[in-house]
């Protein structure tokens, strides 16, 4: 047993993501090598080898990977595939888009975003928008899986002592190229990975109201997340949805405002371990997965939240 | 341009799914089905693109059981030209959907395919980017935007922190997201005229594809119930439970 990890971070650091994949990783058991791609991404690996559980850091350091382009990461992983029983990664943006393209090149189905690991080859992992939760066996020489990271305690980030080899093979495909990109601004904690959330819905009536949220998530600690709703409307920016569609979250606290519940919403904050609701109305399916309710007008509730806190 | 649109008949997006009791699988029968979400708006994207002259033809395609033509003939009255179903009354996994996918992709050789980023059944994420690895093409998945440029593509990705702009050269395949745009209805007229237009039904067989299993399912649960907590009276009984109940602030 062999398994491949393929770390999502910053170029500075490891997202927090990656830690989770790499526990699950060491529930398959076996020898795990973290591979660090991207572009000036040297500080990372040093911070990969001391990630607790794994025996070696391949470091691919090319502007070939930087963003982490999915036509030249699946090459990439391709290319030094031979010998590992698994590879995984955090199903996170990049990882969802080349880990399909690894597969299928190695002629493999993929396992996408598991909850659990039963053994080597059988995982849990949820369907239809976290309606049913399947079991499956992969039948397949090579594991390809991504990781759902809020189901995996993180492994410690310190204490590990792994060599870093650097990788001199560069894959460049030159099937796409990167024109730019707008990357949201903010001093909160990372959404997926904070231990409070807050999300706004419909209900928010106008972004100017996010505001509201937002004091009372300065307050907390929290993230700022949304509804799909509300990021159609144009309250808060993609990035910040929650759900089937969106980002999956499972903080220690979850407060949804003026968010109704529907499925699609609860398949990305079910698993939060305390779910608050503040809604105005009583019958709204939020209700049915909230330990503590609030059936009130978040335009006073809110307020009121942000001066008791 | 040609255009060849991908549609995967799944249960409606309404409908909470149960499971059967056996564990077996869920429960599909007597289920509203429909297009897959984030298929139909890939096939409003080709019509758009055929609208505004960029495209020539829209085909659209999809790889299931005879029932299936519903939603080709969907897409047909949204405005795709014509339709291929590959039958299969079979579960295609993933890897098996692009295998035939690439097929016909060498039949009807596109300059794009447009698919859904997701199935809400499978909630795999997976058959676009297969697609595009198996006949050699850039993917720009996720896709909130896409502008045609000669023989460029234009993809705006919805990814973790924002928004990432990549070009792609012809052909590629793209996968949508939520926000590229909202669906038409499907007018009357449009439906009745959909009727008419050509239907082709090809085999897994024909295409020259062996379907493989890559996967077992082993069983399907429920997953674990939340149950309702209590509702508090107002913000300071929150606060409280919060505190002292919870201890999480
Ligand atoms: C394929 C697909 C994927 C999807 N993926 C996602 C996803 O990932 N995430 C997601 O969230 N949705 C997703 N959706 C959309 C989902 O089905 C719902 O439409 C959406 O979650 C509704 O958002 P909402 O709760 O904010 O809005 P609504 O359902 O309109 O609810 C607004 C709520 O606000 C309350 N309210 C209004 N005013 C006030 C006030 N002053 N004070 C207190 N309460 C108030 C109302 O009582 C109501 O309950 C998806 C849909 C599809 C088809
Ligand atoms: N059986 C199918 N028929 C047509 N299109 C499919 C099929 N399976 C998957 N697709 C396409 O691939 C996308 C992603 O599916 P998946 O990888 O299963 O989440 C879907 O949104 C469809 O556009």
């Amino acid at each position: 047993m062999t398994i491949l990890v393929i770390a999502e971070h910053d170029n500075q650091a490891l997202k927090p993501s990656t830690l989770s994949t790499l526990a699950a990783a060491a529930q398959m058991g076996g020898d795990v090598t973290l591979l660090v791609a991207g572009n000036g991404c040297g500080a990372a690996a040093e911070a990969a080898a001391k990630a607790a559980g794994v025996s070696k850091v391949l470091l691919a350091d090319n502007p070939a990977y930087d963003h982490e382009v999915a036509e030249n990461m699946a090459a990439l992983i391709v290319s030094m595939a031979e010998g590992y029983t698994h590879i995984l990664a955090p199903a996170t943006a990049n990882g969802k888009n080349f880990m399909p393209r690894v597969a299928a090149l190695l002629d493999v189905g993929q396992v996408s975003d598991i909850i659990k690991v039963e053994s080597t080859d059988t995982f849990a992992r949820p369907i239809y928008a976290g309606n049913a939760i399947a079991t499956v066996q992969s039948l397949d020489p090579i594991k390809v899986i991504t990781v759902r990271g809020t189901a995996f305690d993180a492994v410690a980030a310190e204490g590990g002592n792994a060599t870093v080899e650097v990788l001199e093979q560069v894959e460049d495909t030159g099937l796409s190229r990167f024109v730019g990109e707008e990357m949201a601004q903010s001093d909160r904690p990372e959404l997926t990975s904070a231990r409070v959330v807050i999300s706004g819905g419909r209900g928010m009536a106008d972004s100017e109201h996010f505001h509201l949220l937002e004091k009372v998530a300065d307050k907390l600690g929290a993230a700022v997340g949304a509804s799909r709703a509300a990021v159609d409307a144009g309250f808060a920016p993609n990035d910040m949805q929650v759900g089937q569609t969106g980002k999956i979250v499972a903080p220690e606290l979850y407060i949804a405002v003026g968010i109704s519940g529907a499925i699609q919403h609860l398949a990305g904050m079910k698993d939060s371990k305390v779910i608050v609701a503040i809604n105005k109305d009583e019958e709204a399916p939020i209700f049915q997965v909230a330990d503590y309710g609030l059936v009130a007008d978040l335009f006073t509730a809110l307020p009121e939240l942000d001066s008791s806190i | 341009m040609k255009v060849l649109v991908t549609v995967k008949r799944v249960i409606d997006y309404n409908v909470k799914v149960r499971v059967k009791s056996d564990n077996s699988d869920v429960d599909l029968n007597n289920v509203k089905m429909a297009i897959n979400p984030f298929c139909e708006i890939a096939v409003e994207e080709a019509v758009r693109l055929k609208e505004s002259g960029a495209a020539s033809e829209v085909v659209v395609v999809s790889l299931g059981p005879q029932t299936a033509q519903e939603q080709l003939r969907t897409a047909l009255a949204l405005g795709a030209d014509r339709a291929i179903l590959v039958q299969s009354e079979d579960n295609l996994e993933s890897l098996s959907v692009a295998k035939l996918l690439a097929k016909v992709v060498e039949k009807e050789q596109p300059d794009l395919v447009l698919m859904g980023k997701q199935a809400i059944d499978s909630d795999n994420n997976q058959t676009g980017q297969m697609l595009a690895a198996l006949t050699g093409m850039g993917q720009g998945t996720f896709a909130s935007e896409i502008k045609v440029e000669g023989d460029s593509i234009q993809v705006t990705r919805e990814v973790d922190g924002g928004l990432q702009t990549v070009a792609l050269s012809k052909p590629a395949v793209v996968t949508t997201d939520l926000r590229l745009n909202e669906p038409r209805y499907a007018s009357l007229p449009n439906i009745m005229k959909a009727k008419r237009k050509p239907l082709e039904t090809l085999t897994p067989a024909d295409l020259g594809v062996e379907i493989k299993a890559h996967t077992k399912l082993l069983k399907v649960e429920p997953p674990a119930e939340r149950s309702a907590g209590i509702k508090v009276a107002d913000v300071a009984e929150l606060v409280d439970k919060l505190k002292n109940e919870a201890k999480v602030i």
